[in-house]
């Protein structure tokens, strides 16, 4: 066995898979990666399952060093400067540490979790099929809280299969899609229109838990209080002061305030990715498309493996620099090299 | 019961699961209905349904887009969801201990004030209540129970507490619980409990079923602690009877 040591990390960075399904009616919750397609695009390089369990790392750095062998992993999701002993590594792509090496994944630019995924996979004790951690109920596995300076996976050693990257599609722009309800008669036309009309950010009091939304205040129709019911991942609730919660991967599984919408499968990732302060908007969409977009975002999870490259084939994708300009990660890409394909032999 | 029944409301949430509404109250005739489609789907599942969630007034159907779209899905609900509602099958019946007042109970005194009586009379009223599980969510275990006696109804405290400890035993507004894990809550705590009505270890992991019976007793604090180091080490405390 091959050890992966954790030798600093930040806050907010834990283990993360598909999720915990199941047992949603005694009030386990959910929990599982912010943002599935990284997650699965991560795995899909290092050859696990899609929704395998992988290290879900914050906003903040993290370096992470392979010990009693070489591990070999793949890193997707939000980019960020990323080296071995100065050499530079891709988002996208996999890498193999050598023993003793360490890996330096600086802060998230432009998104909010990046995924790291070992070949081989994280293992642990399941729950409900799951290793994901929820910090709040002491669940998870290996360990059932935040990830801290030196926790160790113990990983198979590195196959030494060659380094791939994966060519993921152009990221979808523009508004996060949502459906209105299941509570949206508690709210009159123009508080929806509000609601769907405005601009919104997302507070830095936000958790895993849920996404708390600054903008105008929403008014009830019925004032706030609704009997509990259930909740999922994505339901946008107002509380009494009329701040809207998008409930996360680790939310309550009943809730009692009202739910004015909730955000399409295809786009949770994507409103989880949106750092806060980002200024973004709604659109409401209809049950068609929604479900339209829910199978083809299930159909990509499943697809990607037709998606991996070798990675010492480098061809400059014009438009994914274009793309890294307006994400306003540009300064990355001329200097550090975060676009550049680490070509290991 | 009515012959006729009418229909519930199927509302969105989200493009992978419908909330089947019967109520927009907690009322006990609807959350039978409730039970009686989660019993249903449980016994001849609709494909695509992924898990079901009961709650006071509505079933939540989460469901995979890929397998079932939501307007045939609402189709096979329907009438399900219409059926007369089958006999009433024996629910089981636990009896909970719990260590009323003091360091336990911290609302206790409070509770009686604020309802111009003693404690020991809220304790009485509480421990003679007939509960029923109407639902479990929020954190893991956690049993909302309805049937709380009319004279201990009162609004939930002004500002919620960050954290209650595990085993809670408290009211608030027209409801009961029965707190599991340590949490933040509103309600006013009455006592605690040595059931774990969730142990990830144990077999059963969940002890408690929405449509369950509950009935509480009062045990002193001394006792409270034998039988909350049993419950740590897996023995399940509360006594199971039959209704």
């Amino acid at each position: 066995m091959s050890r992966l040591v954790v030798a600093s990390i930040g806050p907010a960075s834990s283990v993360q898979d598909g999720g915990r399904f199941g047992a949603q009616r005694y009030g386990l919750t959910v929990s599982g990666a912010m943002d599935r397609l990284s997650l699965a695009a991560a795995n899909t390089l290092v050859g696990n399952a899609p929704l395998a369990a992988a290290v879900e790392i914050g906003p903040f750095g993290a370096t992470l060093t392979a010990r009693d062998g070489a591990v070999r992993v793949a890193i997707s999701g939000a980019p960020r400067n990323a080296d071995i002993a100065g050499r530079p590594v891709a988002i996208d792509t996999s890498v193999t540490l050598k023993d003793g090496e360490t890996l330096t994944l600086g802060f998230a630019r432009g998104g909010a979790f990046t995924y790291l995924a070992i070949e081989g996979a994280i293992k642990g004790e399941e729950v409900f099929g799951s290793l994901a951690v929820n910090a709040r109920a002491g669940l998870g596995s290996p360990y059932p809280r935040p990830l801290q300076a030196g926790d160790e996976f113990a990983v198979d050693p590195a196959s030494g299969a060659p380094e791939l990257r994966i060519e993921l599609p152009k990221p979808v722009a523009g508004p996060i899609r949502v459906l209105l309800g299941p509570q949206d008669d508690e709210f009159d036309d123009a508080n929806k229109a509000l609601f769907l009309d405005s601009e919104w950010k997302i507070s830095a009091t936000s958790d895993r838990m849920g996404y708390r939304l600054d903008g105008p205040a929403i008014k009830h129709l019925h004032g706030h209080n609704i009997v509990s019911d259930g909740t999922v991942n994505g339901s946008i609730q107002v509380p009494g002061n009329g701040a809207p919660i998008a409930l996360m991967m680790d939310r309550g599984t009943s809730g009692g305030y009202p739910k004015i919408a909730t955000v399409i499968t295809a786009d949770v990732g994507r409103l989880a990715q949106t750092s806060a302060g980002t200024a973004f908007r709604f659109k409401q969409v209809t049950m068609v498309e929604a479900q339209d977009e829910a199978r083809k975002f299930a159909q990509l999870i499943r697809t990607l493996p037709d998606r991996l490259r070798s990675s010492d084939i480098v061809e400059l994708n014009i438009e994914a620099l274009s793309d890294a300009n307006v994400a306003g990660y540009a300064v990355s890409a001329v200097d550090s090299g975060t676009w550049q394909v680490a070509a290991e032999p | 019961m009515a012959a006729t029944l009418p229909p519930p409301r199927l509302l969105p949430s989200g493009d992978s699961a419908v909330t089947v509404e019967f109520s927009r109250t907690i009322d006990d005739a609807a959350n039978q209905r409730v039970l009686a489609l989660d019993k249903a789907l449980a016994a001849h599942p609709i494909d695509g349904i992924t898990e079901t969630v009961p709650t006071y007034r509505s079933l939540l159907v989460h469901y995979d887009p890929g397998k079932v779209g939501f307007d045939a899905l609402g189709e096979k609900i329907l009438p399900i969801a219409t059926r007369p509602l089958p006999p009433a099958t024996k629910a089981r019946r636990w009896r909970i201990p719990v260590a009323y007042g003091g360091e336990h109970g911290i609302d206790l005194e409070e509770v009686a004030k604020a309802l111009n009586t003693t404690p020991d009379d809220i304790v009485a009223r509480h421990a003679s209540g007939d509960y029923r599980v109407a639902m479990i969510g929020f954190t893991p275990g956690w049993s909302y129970l309805s049937g709380l006696d009319k004279s201990l109804h009162m609004s939930r405290r002004q500002s919620p507490r960050l954290f209650t400890p595990a085993g809670t035993i408290s009211i608030g507004g027209i409801q009961a619980g029965i707190q599991c894990l340590a949490a933040p809550s509103g309600w006013h705590l009455l006592g605690r409990t040595p059931v774990r009505t969730y142990q990830l270890h144990r077999n059963p992991t969940f002890l408690t079923e929405p449509g369950d019976r509950v009935t509480f007793f009062a045990i002193d604090h001394k006792t409270f602690e034998e039988q909350d180091r049993a419950a740590e080490a897996g023995e399940i405390i509360a006594e199971q009877v039959d209704a």
